[in-house]
């Protein structure tokens, strides 16, 4: 891949081969190119590899075969702290020690920006302050994390992202675990990122209609293999559903943003025809 | 209000900070822990006035000739002792519980104490006419081969914390094991000795026994400090930490090392004083927060002045008897234990 400017691609994998500690591998030579600028959703069935892949895009897991690349370069040869200005993962459900404040967890995102003797700069503490103020948390800023409601800590951890200032977002789930209107919340923080900054977001989502809503493109994994990939409104048909899910279901258009929606059908359904 | 004070002199590329709470505390833990070895020093079968303990300490002339020798040379060093083995064990620990992420953890987890006995103990019961010197030597030995033969055990499975944890703790009970045969068989002048030992204890420490445990101190708690920033990356998780760029197999590597070498070392000096290094971190937490750049020298004021605390208390409860400064630390410690136990379970 050459990278050009600005580049076309913010990640690219080469035949990438993953799997934990001598197991079946997860993921089997996989060619895959997540665009610049855009939100990539990975949507799939549990245990379909999506979370093992977003972590070696990572650096997390390093491949046993194949690599990826950053910028042209293979992620796993690039110094750690290099790979952390341009590329910040938030893990999915991350736990903050007991009685760390908000503050002190999102300046924790300037890590790769400090060394031994220079530990907080006036550039540390001014980004800090950027990223608790755009995920709307300055009231909350001197309280413990562990206090938070579950919407206010995934946002805390958020902004600890942030605060690392790179150009390529990698987040896992970053919805579970809230309720509807904290979903959407975090959602549409994520869209406003890319569209201001136009910072790369890739992110491993439950919901399809979430999926297809916020998602510039999609890629729909089965075992450790993309069954599509593309536009949500042409890859996002009844028949890829059953392809990745084993699931029928109704593809209708979302009443609000107009993009697909998928309705499952399901076995109640039938049920509640005969009555 | 913001919760930290930063240090950032302008001109030079440093800078700092540190939780608003850190220098008040050291403060208060300082004078307490200086208050505290004063007494210890003045205490004992021949009372020396407070007055006079300071005086003598700072070189001073008072009225009483036998005071020097009292002071300087019998109670001064082992009161240090006691306060610098108690800094070991707390830094040691406030490492360990951040690298396992478990707020149980102690430096005994990593085999330290059963290694240490073992020597120490094969020592006295085997060769009972080997000099005093060879005794914090052979158990300095003992600590760092049972934990560097844990880690190269775990080293294969990906050296992660469980893995390191749960093959500390059998090869721990090997040795221990091994340790109460030899206490089983010993000759009984030689296990009392040995128990003693293993209770913990800074009775009869000197000036002999602060020297070789210094460099370690010097070396390894400023170590500690530096890598704070590492420690704070690691506690927040493995991935976190590898996300936003710490090197992380290498600098769990260095803390391992550091939390090893100052736990060793105090051990060594002092036999297996329980419960500091477990509690003094928690203490630190709940006083400073859990930012490690505040929370290691406050775990480690807070091990010093428990030891030496726990030193006057074992020379004064039942005196002229003297409890082991261990025995007052596990009275102390155990029931702290569980309640930690029992808050952790109500989560």
């Amino acid at each position: 891949m050459k990278s050009e400017n600005p580049p076309q691609y913010a990640l690219t994998t080469r035949k990438l081969t993953l799997a934990y500690s001598n197991g079946q591998p997860i993921v089997l030579n996989l060619d895959l190119a997540i665009p610049a600028g855009q939100i990539t959703v990975i949507v799939g069935p549990n245990g379909c590899g999506k979370s093992t892949l977003l972590r070696s895009f990572a650096r997390l897991l390093k491949p046993v075969v194949g690599t990826v690349y950053l910028d042209g370069a293979s992620i796993f040869k690039l110094p750690t702290k290099e790979v952390a200005k341009q590329l910040g993962i938030l893990p999915q459900s991350p736990i903050a020690p007991e009685g760390l404040t908000v503050r002190e967890l999102v300046g924790q995102g300037r890590y790769p920006y400090q060394g031994w003797f220079q530990q907080w700069s006036k550039e540390d503490e001014e980004i800090t302050e950027r990223a608790i103020a755009t995920t709307g948390l300055t009231e909350f800023a001197d309280r413990p994390v562990d206090t938070l409601s579950g919407g206010q800590r995934q946002r805390a951890w958020m902004a600890m992202v942030l605060a690392q200032d790179t150009d390529i977002l990698l987040l896992d789930e970053p919805t579970t675990f809230l309720d509807l209107a904290h979903q959407i919340d975090i959602l549409d923080l994520l869209y406003d990122l890319n569209r201001s900054r136009g910072r790369t977001i890739v992110m491993v989502l439950h919901d399809l209609n979430q999926a297809c809503r916020y998602g510039d493109r999609l890629i729909a994994l089965r075992n450790g293999e993309i069954q599509v990939q593309g536009d949500p409104a042409q890859v996002m048909t009844e028949g890829m559903v059953r392809l990745v899910f084993d699931l029928e279901c109704r593809i209708v258009k979302d009443p609000v943003a107009g993009t697909p929606m998928c309705v499952p059908i399901g076995r109640k359904v039938q049920v509640k025809d005969r009555a | 209000m913001k919760s930290w004070i930063v240090i950032r002199p302008q001109g030079i590329p440093v800078s700092l900070r540190i939780d608003r709470r850190v220098p008040l505390v050291l403060l208060a833990i300082a004078l307490t822990t200086l208050l505290a070895m004063a007494l210890n020093i003045s205490h004992g079968e021949y009372p020396v006035p407070l007055l006079d303990v300071v005086k003598t300490v700072l070189g001073l002339e008072t009225n009483n000739a036998d005071y020097n020798f009292i002071i300087n040379t019998l109670r001064l060093p082992r009161v240090l002792v006691a306060f610098f083995v108690g800094v070991g064990l707390a830094v040691s620990g406030a490492i360990l519980q951040c690298l396992t992420r478990n707020p149980l953890a102690a430096p005994g987890i990593i085999g330290v104490n059963a290694g240490a006995s073992l020597a120490a103990v094969a020592l006295i019961v085997l060769f009972p006419s080997a000099p005093l010197f060879a005794l914090p030597l052979s158990a300095l030995g003992g600590a760092i081969a049972i934990t560097i033969l844990i880690y190269l055990l775990a080293w294969e499975r990906g050296s992660s914390a469980i893995h390191l944890i749960l093959i500390g703790i059998g090869l721990s009970a090997i040795a221990t094991a091994l340790t109460t045969f030899l206490v089983t068989f010993g000759n009984i002048n030689q296990v009392s000795l040995a128990l003693v030992w293993m209770a913990g204890s800074v009775y009869g420490r000197s000036w002999e026994h602060l020297w070789p445990l210094l460099p370690w101190l010097i070396v390894f708690v400023p170590l500690a400090l530096l890598l704070s920033r590492d420690l704070n990356a690691l506690h927040l998780g493995e991935d976190v930490a590898r996300g936003i760029g710490s090197p992380i197999e290498l600098r769990r590597g260095l803390l391992w090392i550091t939390s090893l070498a100052l736990a060793a070392a105090s051990v060594a000096t002092a036999g297996t004083i329980g419960f500091v290094g477990f509690i003094s971190p928690h203490l630190a937490r709940q006083l400073v927060g859990p930012s490690h750049e505040g929370l290691i020298p406050t775990a480690a004021m807070v091990g010093g002045s428990i030891v030496v605390f726990a030193d006057l208390l074992g020379r004064s409860l039942f005196a002229p008897t003297e409890l082991p400064c261990g025995v007052i630390t596990a009275c102390i410690g155990a029931p702290y234990f569980l309640y930690l136990l029992s808050r952790s379970n109500k989560r």
